[in-house]
């Protein structure tokens, strides 16, 4: 009795097992696009890509007419908590258990990392806004992988190499202790180089300080003619609190390399006013940015940074190729997208390079000072247009997926 | 005998699990609940409350993932070497911690973990706040490829048993009946002979190995190994799932271990997200306050009254 | 060359000095965890939550009701104070008799769910609270720029850690508190409250968190994980200096925020680490801490 009993058990485990182990997970072409959308809720980076990057998709799904292929486009979205293991475990789980076939948002370079590497597994499309480091179309370049909005050979080139050649040749970092702030100064350090400057010294921050005393003291100690904050977000808002509280922003000039304008808009005009840097938008740039930025304010509450316009930009950039395409299989996508140019309001005089690269026009851009600003969010005067070739590197042969 | 039957009666479900549940999330469940159990050891069984266990759980999954990337190892010796590391590492932090009982054991091995964890922090192999990611899974004996999800699931399901199984084997050998006469009276077992010091660490020793045995598995399930693991709130998560299922029960680290992972599943990615650590905080309060002894040993509570 | 010494030595300095600053709030927070263990024998882990609700209650007090941090330094160390007394009636007392492992666990609990609902409510990210119009601006030392409300945190935790001290080793009450640790029983039967005394010191340990926070609310962001941060150093040097030793929970904390200067300066790979180094060693000189009697 028993022995049958057991017998049977063992064939039904044994029979079901070998029904599931055949099918295995891979990206779906099942002509439902759904898109995930994994940014930082309440961290560091929050106000750069938190809810304001599901918004932003949002808006760019609806604008599309909310419709693809047939069906309606869904979205779902979650906080990375900007850990690289809960990103890697959310996408996972999307792209192998829900059918979401592109994810997109992505702030925090090792949040991106991570994702990219689990979507060149399943073959699913990283649509990267948010980060900065230049490594997923470099280093660890794949033929899934699409970097929008800036990196940080832009920044360098943008922010950095100005500076040099007006003779600022000692430079000193506080640099954010992971993947971005680390390729952040090795880009900038590289421009520094090559421009006959000289890199003093750096200090390695971890990522949301909130006491940058002792890094300032280090920063004082070096003699360098500017201090650059290899860091975003709150970090470079806070560092830049701790700077002038040391009285370093009267020594020596403090260059911030990414700063957002949510950023921007925390500093304290008296240290930020007069500080030049490099971004991808802004929002008051013409009337078509002014009045996508209209409507984006009206439902966040808040003027959009270059994140959040680059999370719209590249979401209509992928439904398009969906369209055009007829399909949602990823490979034909990516062609499709590739092969079109990008061009709204946010990309300008752009293309997407077949190592996945987005070069559009990039801003150089000045902080107003407190009696120069209209309201709060009049932060920036743009001083000129970088074309995107001379802020962007050429392309690495070995990441050409054409 | 009883359960015995409960064991196959699981061991069915969990081979079955996959055709209906997601097998990532299933391994994941596995490897929390061999951590709980290995967890319970020390504080069910030899009354000792670590509060430095994500060290172990971490340093199984940084070895391991070093090793798969950097070289060319098998996953079951990556595996083996992760688990030994653990155990070193346990023997160490053991030598320190026994010393000192309850409250003061709790603290001391609190403050050693965060040394571990600003070490990983810093150490140039673990990329730091990045983590180590894209870590292969790699092919079983150079034969089985675990990237199948299907196939790496059976894989943990596999070393989940051979854990567990040792665990029953130590709580229920002499050497565990030595563990429990400390636990119910230290004075009692030292005149009795014992040296209660070598006991311990010798506990101590085992758990820290098995909870890295647990780390490297899911290094390998989740191809990435990361700061979260060895933070101390992944040392609190292992102790209110053990206090959640029933501290010094055989079953309970298994049971806590599944309903606070599938919690953690459900509510991350939602609205909730956000509320994870209110409600964990919650349970915590309310296990403490009123449910001291488990949702195990409520039940069997109930069915000591009942039948 | 010798410029470069200079300057090297002034950083040195600036270091020892920001360490200093560092150490005053360790030496706050490890004062009021040392009290609450030395009556309770428990180790009140939400001592980092309050710490963080002290910096929170000033920054809301400023925001909705125009309460300026002087009048804060005293309303929010009486609020968190209350809090406190209420978490130590109603939730510690009830498993008063339990393994004090309990207690441990309760109050992480308790610490999870405030720091859960201000991120909730916040988010993570940190929120600024002014430096006050007369701390504003600083002072220049030969070595350094020392901003004057960094020189007030040194002045103002030294002088409120002796006073406690004083309190508790000097005065009649103080007494009352030390004979209550050694022996409840005997204090009981001699017409005292001893459930009062437990539950008012519970009440003075956690509102000297909640001062903590009030001084660091201008210098750190205000952000619901400031306490948590903190607190796992706290736990060690309060290993370190010895459990419930009063004055070794003050000098310990001043001491370790120097070492740690002193580690900025000459290794900073290891600053995050030196606390836990020296909780090492001293475990294996010393397993009572420095100032504590043996077990």
């Amino acid at each position: 009795m028993k022995k049958t009993n057991r017998t049977l058990l063992s064939a039904v485990v044994s029979g079901a097992i070998a029904a599931t182990i055949a099918c295995s997970a891979q990206a779906t072409t099942d002509g439902q696009v759904k898109l995930g959308i994994l940014a930082d809720m309440g961290g560091t980076y929050a106000d750069i890509c938190g809810s304001g990057c599901v918004i932003a998709a949002e808006m760019a799904i609806e604008d599309f007419g909310g419709n693809v292929l047939g069906k309606p486009i869904e979205m779902v979205s979650a906080d990375s908590q900007l850990k690289p293991d809960v990103a890697s475990a959310i996408a996972r789980k999307w792209v192998e258990d829900e059918g979401v076939d592109a994810i997109g948002g992505l702030v925090s370079s090792a949040v991106s990392g991570a994702v990219s590497k689990v979507n060149a597994d399943s073959k699913n499309i990283t649509l990267i806004s948010g980060s900065a480091s230049n490594t997923f179309t470099t280093k660890t370049c794949s033929p899934y992988n699409v970097h929008w909005t800036y990196n940080v050979v832009a920044l360098a080139n943008g922010t950095v190499k100005p500076m040099v050649q007006a003779g600022k040749k000692k430079w000193f970092f506080i640099t954010a202790d992971y993947s971005f702030g680390h390729a952040l100064e090795g880009m900038a350090s590289k421009v520094i180089n090559e421009n006959g400057g000289e890199v003093l010294g750096n200090v390695r921050a971890p990522l949301g300080t909130t006491d940058f005393s002792s890094y300032i003291l280090q920063a004082q100690a070096s003699g360098a003619d500017v201090v650059a904050l290899a860091n975003a977000g709150n970090d470079t808002v806070n560092a830049l609190k701790a700077a002038a509280e040391f009285g370093l922003t009267e020594q020596m000039d403090v260059a911030g390399l990414l700063v957002f304008t949510p950023n921007a808009q925390a500093m304290d005009p008296a240290t930020a006013g007069g500080m030049r840097l490099t971004s991808g938008f802004y929002w008051d740039m013409d009337d078509e940015t002014r009045q996508w930025s209209k409507r984006f304010e009206q439902r966040h509450g808040a003027i959009p940074s270059m994140i959040h316009a680059g999370v719209y930009s590249v979401t209509m950039h992928y439904l398009n190729a969906v369209k055009a395409a007829g399909t949602d299989d990823t490979d034909t996508v990516m062609k499709t997208m590739k092969a079109t140019k990008p061009n709204d309001f946010f990309a300008r005089n752009a293309t997407l390079r077949p190592d996945g690269r987005m070069v559009h026009d990039m801003l150089y851009v000045e902080i107003k000072k407190k009696d120069e600003r209209k309201d709060k969010n009049d932060i920036y005067k743009i001083i000129k247009v970088i074309p995107g070739d001379e802020a962007y590197s050429p392309m690495l042969p070995q990441c050409n997926f054409s | 005998m009883n359960n015995m039957k409960l064991n196959l009666f699981l061991l069915a479900l969990a081979l079955l699990a996959p055709t209906v549940l997601y097998p990532v999330f299933l391994a994941k469940v596995l490897c929390f609940a061999l951590f709980a159990c290995a967890f319970n050891l020390l504080l069910g069984f030899a009354g000792l409350l670590s509060f430095g266990h994500a060290a172990f759980l971490g340093t199984g999954g940084y070895v391991t993932g070093y090793l798969m990337i950097n070289s060319g190892l098998t996953p079951e010796i990556a595996i083996i070497l992760g688990t030994l590391a653990g155990g070193l590492l346990g023997a160490i932090f053991g030598k320190l911690a026994v010393k000192r009982e309850g409250i003061y054991f709790a603290m001391v091995t609190l403050a050693l973990a965060q040394l571990v964890f600003f070490f990983y922090l810093q150490a140039p192999f673990t990329n730091g706040e990045d983590g180590l990611q894209g870590v292969p899974r790699g092919a079983l004996f150079g034969l089985i490829d675990l990237s199948n999800n299907m196939v790496m699931y059976y894989f943990v399901l596999t070393i989940f048993v051979a854990g567990y199984w040792l665990i029953n084997r130590t709580v229920h050998s002499p050497f565990g009946q030595v563990l429990k006469a400390i636990r119910e009276n230290e004075d009692r077992a030292t005149s009795l002979g014992y040296d209660v010091n070598q006991y311990k660490w010798l506990a101590f020793v085992i758990s820290a190995a098995l909870a890295a045995l647990a780390g490297s598995t899911k290094t390998l399930v989740f191809e990435l190994a990361s700061l979260t693991d060895v933070h101390w709130h992944m040392s609190g998560e292992v102790i209110l799932m053990t206090l959640v299922g029933g501290v010094g029960t055989i079953f309970g680290p298994l049971l806590g271990a599944g309903f606070i992972v599938t919690m953690q599943n459900y509510l991350s990615g939602g609205e909730m997200g956000n509320y994870i650590h209110i409600i964990m905080g919650a349970v915590f309060v309310i296990c403490v306050l009123s449910f001291r002894s488990g949702i195990v040993g409520q039940l069997m509570k109930f069915k000591r009254n009942n039948f | 060359m010798a410029t470069l010494f200079d300057i090297n030595l002034f950083a040195l300095f600036g270091q020892l000095l920001v360490g200093l600053i560092n150490g005053s709030f360790y030496a706050l927070l490890s004062l009021g965890l040392a009290i609450i263990f030395g009556l309770l024998k428990i180790i009140n882990f939400a001592q980092g939550a309050m710490y963080m609700l002290g910096a929170f209650i000033a920054l809301l007090a400023l925001k909705y009701m125009g309460i300026n941090y002087w009048f804060a330094l005293i309303l929010v160390p009486l609020t968190v104070g209350l809090i406190g007394i209420l978490m130590e009636r109603f939730l510690i007392r009830p498993i008063a008799n339990e393994d004090n492992l309990y207690s441990l666990l309760l109050t992480f609990g308790l610490a999870l769910i405030i720091q859960g609902v201000f991120t909730h409510a916040f988010g993570s990210s940190g929120l600024s609270y002014p430096v006050p119009e007369a701390l504003k601006g600083g002072t220049k030392l030969p070595f350094m720029y020392l901003p004057n409300y960094r020189a007030w945190i040194i002045i103002v935790s030294v002088f409120v850690c002796a006073g406690t001290w004083w309190m508790i080793e000097k005065t009649k009450l103080g007494a009352y508190l030390r004979a209550g640790t050694e022996n409840p029983q005997l204090m009981q039967a001699f017409g005292i409250n001893v459930p009062l005394i437990v539950t008012l010191t519970f009440g003075f340990g956690v509102a000297l968190a909640g001062f903590a926070g009030v001084m660091a609310a201008p210098i750190y962001s205000v952000s619901p994980d400031m306490g948590s941060n903190i607190l796992i150093a706290v736990f060690a040097i309060v290993v370190i200096g010895g459990m419930g030793s009063i004055g070794g929970a003050i000098i310990t904390g001043l001491g370790m925020g120097v070492v740690e200067g002193l580690t900025k300066y000459f290794y900073p790979e290891a600053s995050n680490t030196v606390i836990f180094l020296v909780m090492v060693i001293v475990l294996l000189l010393k397993p009572a801490g420095l100032f504590g009697k043996e077990a």
